[in-house]
């Protein structure tokens, strides 16, 4: 019987998930691109960790830590989320905001449909997507339809902005509203002023792993904001 | 007459009894959170409703629609004896092994508007699938018709060839031996296979909102109405996967009573 425990063991690399080396961030999807990057980068100052990536809807990843799930360092999309981690008991320190990401109407490479701006998105033979509003994104979507007084005609809630993006880059849908951070390929059509809204990003250490600390401190640096910068997020 | 009752060996009885408690701690874990205060408001609320209404009915269509197809296929597959045939099976089962999501997102790229085929029948029709209901049909047949073919298939082979080959014997036409000899005797088989997938179809998730998206009304069924709801309103998510759990147990234990009995 040990044997087979030993034997389980050596298949599974590890017991019990990580070994103390791993570092286990939990993160919003829009944070995907300059969180892959940074986490490279800060595996590079630091051998022999393993920087263990977990990217889900910002309200996704709050309810896996209530609940318990095993993370080190959390990133979201949206302060509340991140008070309530902390209200809960969960947080090991303090949350600090760390970059900004603005709303944007986003339209397929080559602007297919010819959008020129929130308006068009009344016509109901249009495909329009937006974030469903439990997370962050959709929340901001919201604000950003209700500012502008058209009469949009929504098509898909996507649950998080990653899935919204697909769609737009497949052409499946004619336009969207996601963040500036997720332009990619995609094109921006331009808003009244005032009708965007804009989120903050807070990150919050959730353990008392020695390195956490210093992911944050990373992020913080100025190669992390050089990254997130690259990623068309804008800092504090 | 006397039946003889033999005692299961603890052995067994001890591993079977965990095989169970894994079964039910999860729905044990629902009932005990449940607000029953709250049970008939959510249930009852115009979205869960909305939701609740479109699953039975984009299910049942899926269930439709892979029968119309999956029957005969499963009878080709039983019955041919082509080469290739291993081929043909595996890519029928694939959506069994293969993430829902995976499916959805090759149901996008296939039949979306700017999909190989999608692509030319928007153009012809102005047809969209994705983001319809009939983008959830779609989504939920693609994932459910394995069920029913493998179970058809099976049918059809442990199926005696004898009593075909009498009926022919006797007179009766390739169409009179599948109609009066053939069909009655699978049918059990196929009634199994058709619960199995509407089960399946019912629970369908990932291909789903993958394919069709998630819009209230119009293609959230009450599997992403639990994921949408668990982020927001967790008594809610909770009365929703109960009810679902209801409908599912209802229909399997009423059928399973009439024709679903495995001799």
């Amino acid at each position: 019987m040990r044997r087979l425990t030993i034997g389980l063991c050596l298949a599974l690399a590890s017991c019990g998930g990580s070994t103390s080396d791993d570092l286990i961030v939990f993160a919003a999807s829009s944070l995907a691109g300059p969180f892959g990057e940074i986490a490279t980068a800060f595996e590079g100052e630091h051998p022999g960790v393993d920087v263990q990536l977990n990217f889900a809807g910002s309200t996704t990843l709050r309810e896996q830590l209530l609940e318990g799930a095993p993370a080190d360092v959390f990133a979201a999309a949206d302060p509340q989320i991140v008070n309530a981690v902390t209200s809960a008991g969960i947080a090991t320190g303090a949350a600090i905001p760390f970059a900004t990401n603005r709303i944007v109407l986003a339209v397929p490479p080559g602007n297919p449909a010819a959008i020129t701006g929130l308006a068009d998105l009344a016509d109901p033979g249009l495909l329009v997507g937006v974030c469903a509003p439990q997370v962050p994104c959709g929340t901001l979507a919201r604000a950003v339809l209700a500012a502008s007084a058209a009469a949009i005609s929504v098509d898909t809630e996507e649950p998080d902005v990653r899935s919204l993006v697909t769609k737009l880059e497949a052409a499946e849908l004619d336009a969207g509203l996601v963040y500036a951070s997720d332009i990619g390929i995609l094109e921006e059509v331009p808003m009244p002023a005032g009708v965007s809204a804009t989120t903050v990003y807070p990150i919050v250490t959730t353990s008392d792993h020695p390195l956490s600390e210093a992911f944050v401190a990373f992020v913080l640096s100025a190669e992390g904001r050089r990254i997130l910068s690259d990623h068309g997020f804008e800092l504090p | 007459m006397r039946r003889i009752r033999r005692r299961t060996p603890w052995p067994i009885a001890t591993l079977a009894l965990i095989g169970l408690a894994f079964f039910v701690v999860p729905l044990a874990g629902l009932l005990a959170q449940a607000p029953w205060s709250r049970l008939v408001e959510v249930a009852s609320s115009g979205l869960v409703l909305d939701a609740l209404g479109l699953s039975l009915l984009t299910s049942a269509l899926a269930t439709v629609a892979g029968a119309i197809v999956g029957i005969p296929l499963a009878w080709f597959l039983a019955r041919s004896e082509q080469r290739g045939l291993g081929i043909v099976r595996a890519i029928v089962t694939l959506p069994l092994v293969l993430p829902p999501v995976v499916g959805g997102a090759a149901l996008l790229f296939a039949l979306g508007r700017r999909g190989s085929l999608g692509g030319p029948l928007a153009e012809a029709t102005g047809f969209v699938l994705p983001f319809s209901i009939w983008g959830v049909v779609v989504a939920n047949a693609f994932v459910a018709m394995p069920f029913l073919i493998i179970t058809v298939e099976g049918a059809i082979r442990a199926l005696d060839q004898r009593y075909e080959h009498a009926a022919a014997t006797l007179g009766a036409g390739r169409w009179t031996t599948m109609r009066r000899v053939t069909l009655p005797m699978v049918a059990p088989g196929i009634m199994s296979g058709l619960v199995l997938s509407w089960a399946r179809a019912f629970g369908e998730f990932g291909a789903t909102i993958t394919f069709a998206g998630n819009l209230g009304g119009r293609t959230q069924t009450l599997p992403l109405a639990v994921f949408v709801a668990l982020e927001s309103d967790r008594e809610a998510a909770i009365v929703i996967s109960l009810l679902m759990v209801a409908v599912s147990i209802t229909v399997l234990v009423l059928l399973r009573d009439r024709w679903w009995r495995v001799t």
